[in-house]
């Protein structure tokens, strides 16, 4: 059922969720169009993991719909299973499986739910791991890596099912700084791609370079949203406007 | 001023006097032990009951014999415990309302059989599967020892397995989930995998216990390692032949528990963050 070419990458209207009495999303309205690297900033709590999550189905909502290219996502009956395929989410913690190698981490989930032959995923993956320069560790297990090469292959492992929107969770917060950069070299390099991108971040430096649209949560709402150079340089709201001054004040910008 | 090298000396002397000290109070309590018994009244009717070398000569290449049977048993056992204990715990992993009856029917298994003492499962099913007429009647009795052994062990070992099951953070899971792999797929790809690496050592501590109880199958005829020292003890009018049944787990034993703390050790190690 889907619609040609008109549909948005991904829409999400009325999006609330709740974690017993605490409302994280309170209304949440986005739309992301095909080839659009979207930013969402925001204090710690704001609500921009969670929106993450929920549009990987890995949280069930509360209101609200997520449609992903004319499919809406949060029916009642989807195939959660045929969603996540379509889907890929990088987390702050790169959660890569310890007991296997980078080449089966990256393949395990085409050979296995795309029932690609082994052969044909590892040639797949050897070239994703050539491209982002880690080919030469495809027989090492993740606690060999740096951080900032885990989280690259995370990245990989994501892209390896071909996802239509690719969503990053913080994927540097938890790096030491002198390897964020090459894990930002990565994400730069997918925009320059035309990967539909939604991605939730610390860096601002990082997001007014790559993102078509900066949007700010605040307290589970989408405050303001709007070209980065609108938004850093001029924000609306006020809340916003106090946010990104104790970002300049801490450096980070 | 303290140089390095005085530093060093001192050092040294403290690791030697504490190594004196460990020896000595060593000798004290054991050799006071040994004193004790060897002193008591009943020594040496004791002596010749229980530790006649004779006797001991005799007893030994049968009873070393006898044991393959009780290897026999217990080897068969932990490879269906390790099977089925991993089913068990799997059924009782299983999420959603559909699965309510099985999870149901894995846990009162487990109940059950880590309720009732092995002993007596093992004369239920030795009597009383012969009993009811459906099984050839000449059917071995070490059959209904291996089938009673690995159900009694099985339903500890689902219970390890399970601790492992749960240990795997729920990251992972959601991360193989995220890229599209199933409940069933996760569990069996990304789960259970991490799982059973974390649970070879208790794994190993329940087999410790699994081997010492294969003795029990003697009860429904089985002639193993103690039913032949009951024989040797009975010809001879001597308990030796039973402290050669408990040298041979012993010597069995202790390399499997150094094992065990080995791989504790490993683990530890790793979880400190180690790289491996």
């Amino acid at each position: 059922m889907t619609v040609p070419s008109a549909a948005p990458a991904l829409l999400v209207e009325g999006l609330e969720k709740s974690f017993g009495s605490l409302a994280v999303l309170r209304g949440i309205d986005l739309e992301v169009g095909e080839h659009e690297v979207v930013c969402l900033i925001g204090a710690s709590g704001s609500g921009k993991s969670t929106l993450l999550r929920c549009i990987n189905l890995l949280e069930p909502i509360d209101a609200g719909r997520i449609v992903i290219e004319g499919d809406e996502i949060t029916a009642i009956d989807v195939d959660v299973d045929r969603i996540r395929r379509r889907i890929g989410i990088v987390f702050q913690a790169f959660n890569l499986f310890p007991h296997m190698s980078v080449l089966d981490n990256v393949t395990l989930a085409p050979r296995k739910v795309l029932r690609t032959p082994r052969a044909e995923a590892e040639e797949a993956a050897l070239r994703l791991l050539e491209r982002f320069g880690l080919v030469d560790k495809r027989a090492d297990h993740p606690d060999r890596l740096s951080g900032g090469q885990q989280q690259r292959v995370a990245i990989i492992r994501a892209l390896a099912m071909q996802p239509d929107l690719l969503l990053l969770d913080e994927v540097t917060s938890a790096l030491d700084p002198e390897l964020v950069a090459e894990v930002l070299g990565v994400i730069r390099e997918l925009a320059a791609g035309g990967m539909t991108m939604l991605i939730a971040t610390h860096e601002m430096g990082f997001a007014r370079e790559i993102a078509d649209r900066v949007c700010f949560l605040d307290a589970g709402l989408i405050l303001e949203q709007g070209p980065p150079d609108t938004l850093f340089r001029d924000p609306f709201e006020p809340r916003t406007r106090q946010f990104l001054e104790r970002i300049i004040d801490a450096g980070r910008l | 001023m303290t140089t390095i090298d005085a530093r060093r000396r001192h050092e040294r002397r403290r690791a030697l006097r504490a190594s004196a000290l460990a020896l000595g109070s060593t000798i004290v309590v054991f050799g006071g032990l040994i004193l004790l018994v060897v002193n008591s009244p009943g020594w040496a009717e004791v002596q010749r009951s229980f530790l006649d070398d004779r006797v001991f000569a005799d007893a030994l290449p049968s009873v070393v014999r006898s044991f393959a049977v009780n290897i026999q048993l217990f080897v068969a056992a932990e490879v269906l415990v390790l099977v089925f204990g991993l089913f068990i715990a799997v059924l009782r992993s299983l999420p959603g309302p559909v699965f309510f009856p099985v999870r149901i029917m894995a846990t009162v298994y487990a109940d059950i059989f880590r309720a009732i003492p092995g002993v007596l499962v093992i004369f239920l099913l030795g009597f009383g599967i012969p009993g009811l007429g459906l099984v050839d009647p000449k059917t071995p009795s070490i059959i209904y020892g291996v089938a009673a052994l690995t159900l009694v062990y099985s339903a500890y070992v689902s219970e390890v397995y399970r601790a492992g099951i749960d240990s795997v953070h729920p990251s992972q899971d959601a991360a193989a989930r995220s890229l599209g792999l199933s409940r069933w797929q996760s569990l069996r790809h990304v789960v259970i995998p991490q799982a059973i690496r974390r649970v070879i050592p208790p794994l190993l501590n329940d087999f410790i216990g699994l081997q010492k109880d294969t003795v029990l199958v003697s009860f429904i005829g089985v002639v193993e390692i103690f039913r032949q020292a009951q024989i040797k003890q009975a010809a001879a009018f001597n308990f030796t032949p039973y402290m050669a049944v408990a040298l041979v787990f012993v010597v069995l034993t202790i390399p499997l528990a150094r094992l065990t703390d080995v791989l504790i050790a490993r683990d530890r190690r790793r979880a400190a963050g180690g790289k491996a």
